[in-house]
């Protein structure tokens, strides 16, 4: 398969998707969405994968939507897109994603990182929406993810502002899993994949959706959800192996079964 | 070309020295543009690999020129978020080695641009005075963050209190200037400490200014993290290599600063 927006690698259980358009910042146009979707689709698949990080090439990690692209939209034509369809299959997509936010991560760039499941930030990377500048505002969950993550005072504060934020202010606020210098960021997101990767894919899937679910549903709704995913990885041999090798003291062997 | 201060740069050092001796380089607006300029220039330029600041004539810097404040009535905290604080933040953060070559008086805003250098090298004739209290007002450009960290809190607080000049040899009991040398030497002393930090491991060099900065505020297992990540981040460099060379063949390192 090959890629014009965005790179890919993979390395055992890993694998790396860079958003590939420095020139312009890593601006998140239709074609690299579609990539990424592609892209992810196919790791998905993928019987030996078992993470992605996803990561920006240059100073960015996406400096937003492609502003261009929407110049000359209409209401009815934003609306009868599928723009935000993509964001929609990012989301449902099983595997967990780390963003390795190596830089800015502005508009759509900063809503890309939180729509993936955890965000290992470099010290110089900044966080923001700052559609409002342009008569617009965040479209692609912004409002909500964001709020979810910080709370409403400061979400409320960086999207009617539009004023960024710094990693280290992100890392206090709850936005970011970690923060480390911007030369490692990309190794650390990697290092924490890795480690998700000798865990049961199983396992680490249900939890994924499980740990979304609180998001999305009432604390009843998402405790039965718990419960039931819960009872489900009681069938699995994951599960057996994992119970039988912490009895015998030794490292499990999990197969993904 | 600036008006309002000098850039030289001769080898690996870069020279801003502050030219308004007539008000003993009161900083006005044009002088703080013309600097930021300089510093961020010195920021970018991997040529740079030590940055030197100095005044020129009697003083180094006696702070704002206050010629036109009164009438005018500006928000103070405008004026800093525009102004000082971008140049206090790129002396702290620059990945070089910065010093202030201290010539003479450094009072107030003054005072506050030879605390953001990471070393200061001081003439006999040089002072410092947190003059902010004689015109009522609090210390600023970074001031109350960084005196504290180098004199203590108890001493900042009197020095800001009482806005008395601390003279060369004092600041050096106090530890608020590296060195201090006879007047007519602290053009010589300040080239030759330049010139060999200009001839150091300037990436690790950056690396450790972070490192030593981060681990102010830090605590010791998040400080113990940051420079593991740093060390991981030296240890590619070139000037590594370099350096374990030269020490395995018993000669001198030649670095390049990357």
């Amino acid at each position: 398969m090959t890629y014009e927006n965005i790179t890919v690698s993979q390395d055992g259980g890993i694998a790396i998707i860079t958003l590939n358009r420095p020139a312009v910042l890593n601006a998140l146009n239709q074609a690299t969405m579609d990539e990424l979707v592609r892209a992810l689709e196919e790791m998905e698949r993928d019987p030996e994968l078992r993470c992605v990080v996803l990561t920006g090439a240059g100073r960015a990690f996406a400096a937003g939507a492609d502003i261009k692209e929407m110049a000359g939209a209409t209401a009815a034509a934003m609306l009868a897109g599928y723009r935000f369809q993509q964001w929609e299959r990012i989301r449902k997509i099983t595997l967990p994603i780390i963003a390795a936010v190596n830089g800015l991560a502005l508009g759509g760039g900063c809503e890309l990182a939180m729509l993936c499941d955890m965000i290992v930030a470099a010290e110089t990377a900044q966080f923001g929406q700052p559609e409002i500048n342009l008569g617009i505002m965040p479209g692609a969950g912004g409002t909500q993810r964001l709020t979810r993550a910080v709370g409403k005072a400061r979400a409320m504060e960086m999207v009617l502002t539009g004023r960024p934020i710094t990693a280290r202010q992100a890392d206090a606020l709850g936005l970011v899993t970690k923060v480390v210098p911007a030369e490692a960021v990309l190794d650390e997101a990697v290092a924490l994949a890795k480690e998700i990767a000798t865990k049961p894919p199983v396992a680490v899937r249900l939890a994924k959706e499980a740990v979304l679910k609180a998001f999305d549903t009432t604390i009843e709704g998402g405790l039965d959800y718990e419960r039931k995913a819960f009872y489900l990885l009681f069938a699995t041999e994951d599960r057996t192996e994992g119970i039988t090798a912490f009895l015998e003291k030794r490292k499990p062997e999990f197969r993904g079964r | 070309m600036p008006e309002t201060i000098i850039v030289e740069h001769i080898g690996g050092v870069m020279t801003v020295t502050l030219n308004r001796p007539d008000v003993l380089n009161a900083v006005n607006d044009q002088l703080a543009h013309e600097l930021h300029e300089a510093l961020r220039q010195a920021a970018r330029e991997a040529a740079v690999r030590c940055l030197v600041l100095t005044g020129a004539g009697r003083g180094f810097c006696s702070g704002q020129d206050l010629r036109g404040r009164a009438e005018s009535r500006p928000s103070y905290r405008d004026h800093l978020r525009a102004t000082y604080n971008p140049i206090i933040l790129l002396l702290r953060t620059m990945e070089k080695p910065v010093i202030a070559s201290v010539n003479g008086v450094a009072a107030g805003a003054g005072m506050s641009l030879a605390l953001a250098a990471d070393l200061r090298v001081a003439s006999e004739r040089a002072s410092f005075i947190e003059v902010f209290s004689r015109v009522g007002l609090v210390p600023d450009s970074g001031s109350t963050h960084l005196l504290t960290r180098l004199v203590g809190l108890g001493k900042a607080l009197e020095l800001c209190y009482t806005a008395d000049p601390v003279d060369a040899q004092e600041a050096l009991r106090l530890g608020l200037v590296n060195r201090v040398v006879p007047h007519d030497e602290l053009n010589a002393a300040t080239g030759t400490l330049a010139a060999r930090l200009a001839a150091g491991p300037t990436k690790a060099y950056g690396l450790m200014k972070r490192a030593l900065t981060y681990g102010l505020h830090a605590p010791l297992d998040a400080a113990l993290e940051y420079e593991a990540h740093l060390q991981e981040i030296a240890g590619r460099s070139a000037d590594h290599g370099e350096g374990v060379a030269a020490f395995l063949e018993k000669r001198p390192p030649s670095f390049h600063g990357r």
